[in-house]
């Protein structure tokens, strides 16, 4: 069903039958130069570049590990590091726990179920848009909707963006709002959970709650892992959010530093190209280390039921 | 239709009743009692109200002068300021018009590329034979999860170097080589549902492959590539990160970067006009959300993309 068990099963697929490599090949020509010319030769250069001083006005000049070692201790790396890391590990659990509850809740041949679910999919759709990150700015400005909203109930809000105590939250908080997106692939996984096994249950006196935890969740380990991986990389590169609310910078006082922020200042800003390029794969590795970590913990908590 | 949906794949019948909001079989329904459905109910449109209530505020509030949206948290539709909208199409460097131009261009040269090229790959994978399959199909799974960040570096450097920059080609080329491998994947998928049978069919009377890519597979995927199509159309007029880099004089802003420019004027940000073209920008969005929902959700039922 997902890239991901596709990509546990490759080992298991056959390559019998009769080769046609030649129009194949032609079929796949324009992906060939794709992944040559804009995917693995810019990866392997953003490698080389990552040992070399690169302001792109002037040819590339060797340094060695410097840009590796400096990041060992470059105090803003360490923070857009921190940043990120709370961003992520905060903010992407509530989401997939909002959505799945919801999703949950939904699937329950419920009326109304399709306008539920357009409403809590929406943002999802919207969320990455400047447009929703210029209205966030303002909703959580020193005399935005929200302290508008607060003080009709007489409570005295804060500039909760101008804060470095709250920035980050307000972009979690953001994060959160679009949980629709797992949420419609929760719904999903729930619709392939036989009926038979809640029928069952029921003769056997199992409680509602029971049925909860005994049968629809271990059931939907699968899609819960999959929606964490999926979600956990595409997290960790958010950009557009915590450019827009800070302006650019990150800040105020650096508490909204995404990594990618921190990676585009350098780059792109200062034309530090190399040590863009080191912690572009700094980046890389995290995320595949993440990843891998994930698949390795997942023996201890994915339940596959009944997987060809 | 129902035909063609039947072809989708294992996992297309229980999404098609999440399509259509109707299950197919009526499961359990624990919560029959009327008071505890009503307080389900009030719970949900009260989740719903607090999630879209930011943005029916932005709406209303781009109808607001000014001052206004720093005082009035309400969504009841007090005043009618249109010049918001025509001030606002007006406020930046090039008339609001010329970003939207500029993004549709952008726009449609990629669903044009994603479409061309990532159905033919996709062909590839799921019918041909062919040395290295396994090793290129692991390739193209892998690069679905590549941060974007690890190649924009070098990336950049190449285009610049053909004198790229400050042009569309390096936010459209990419699109023509199915780099957007995800699509590939959600296709394989796809052709993998589709009767082997009717390739046989047609091989038997003398088509070669190109004639069934075209004439037999093509036809049949239209579901796909419609996901494709919109979710391309999305994920691009939401793009920032590219635009911003490859993007720098104002004459080629796209809606994101013009949008963004508000915040840089010198001046206080006019937060009326600002959200008016806010609107404007999400109009779009909002249309293909309305009309391609099915295939939207199907879509990230499938394969999980966002």
């Amino acid at each position: 069903m997902s890239a991901l068990s596709e990509l546990g099963r490759l080992k298991s697929q056959s390559a019998a039958g009769k080769k046609q490599n030649k129009v194949a090949y032609l079929f796949l020509l324009p992906w060939f130069v794709g992944l040559l010319l804009v995917t693995i030769g810019p990866m392997i250069a953003s490698f080389g570049l990552s040992f070399t001083k690169y302001n792109l006005l002037s040819p590339p000049k060797f340094t060695g590990l410097t840009n590796w070692t400096r990041m060992l201790t470059d105090e803003r790396l360490h923070k857009a590091l921190a940043v990120t890391f709370q961003y992520v590990f905060i903010s992407l659990p509530i989401q997939l726990a909002v959505a799945l509850l919801l999703a949950i809740i939904l699937d329950r041949g419920m009326r109304g179920l399709a306008f539920y679910r357009s409403a809590f999919y929406l943002p999802s759709l919207l969320g990455a848009s400047v447009a929703i990150a210029m209205l966030w700015r303002q909703l959580f400005g020193v005399d935005g909707l929200v302290n508008q909203v607060l003080a009709v109930f007489g409570i005295e809000g804060q500039g909760w963006i101008s804060s470095p105590d709250t920035a980050l939250g307000t972009l979690m908080i953001l994060n959160v709002w679009t949980f629709g997106s797992p949420m419609v692939i929760f719904l999903a996984g729930l619709r392939q959970i036989p009926t038979m096994y809640y029928e069952a249950a029921s003769v056997d006196g199992a409680s509602r709650w029971h049925q909860l935890w005994r049968i629809t969740i271990p059931l939907l380990t699968p899609i819960i892992f999959f929606n964490a991986v999926l979600q956990l990389i595409g997290t960790f590169q958010s950009f557009t959010q915590a450019y827009i609310v800070s302006g650019g910078t990150g800040g105020p006082v650096d508490s909204t530093l995404f990594y990618t922020l921190y990676l585009y200042q350098q780059g792109f800003a200062n034309l530090n190209m190399g040590y863009a390029s080191a912690m572009a794969w700094l980046l890389l590795i995290i995320v595949a280390a993440l990843t891998a970590l994930a698949f390795w913990t997942s023996k201890l908590w994915v339940f596959y039921d009944d997987q060809d | 239709m129902t035909k063609i949906d039947d072809m989708a794949g294992p996992s297309a019948l229980p999404t098609e009743a999440i399509v259509t909001g109707r299950p197919p079989r009526r499961r359990r329904d624990p919560f029959r009692k009327p008071l505890t459905s009503i307080v389900r109910h009030a719970l949900l449109i009260a989740m719903a109200i607090l999630m879209l209530y930011p943005i029916i505020w932005m709406v209303v509030s781009s109808l607001r002068p000014n001052d206004v949206i720093f005082r009035e948290p309400g969504i009841v539709l007090d005043s009618f300021e249109i010049s918001n909208y025509t001030d606002g199409w007006n406020a930046l460097a090039n008339p609001f018009g010329v970003y939207i131009w500029n993004s549709a261009v952008i726009v449609l040269g990629s669903i044009v590329g994603n479409l061309v090229s990532c159905s033919m790959a996709a062909y590839a994978f799921a019918r041909l034979e062919f040395t290295g399959k396994r090793i290129f199909f692991g390739l193209m799974l892998l690069s679905i999860m590549l941060p974007i960040h690890v190649i924009i570096v070098p990336q950049y450097v190449l285009f610049s170097q053909i004198g790229w920059v400050n042009t569309f080609l390096p936010l459209i080329v990419p699109k023509l080589l199915a780099t957007d491998a995800f699509f590939v994947f959600l296709m394989v998928q796809f052709i993998r549902g589709v009767p082997r049978e009717l390739d046989e069919a047609a091989r038997i009377d003398g088509a070669g492959h190109p004639r069934i890519f075209l004439q037999i597979i093509l036809p049949l995927m239209v579901p796909a590539l419609a996901t494709t199509a919109i979710f391309t159309f999305i994920w691009t007029w939401n793009d920032f990160f590219a635009q911003l880099i490859y993007l720098t004089k104002p004459d080629l802003y796209t809606v994101p970067l013009g949008l963004r420019s508000f915040e840089d004027a010198q001046s206080a940000t006019n937060y009326a006009q600002m959200f008016a073209m806010s609107v404007v920008s999400l109009i779009p969005i909002f249309l293909v959300f309305l009309f391609g929902q099915k295939f939207l959700i199907k879509g990230i039922a499938t394969t999980g993309i966002k």
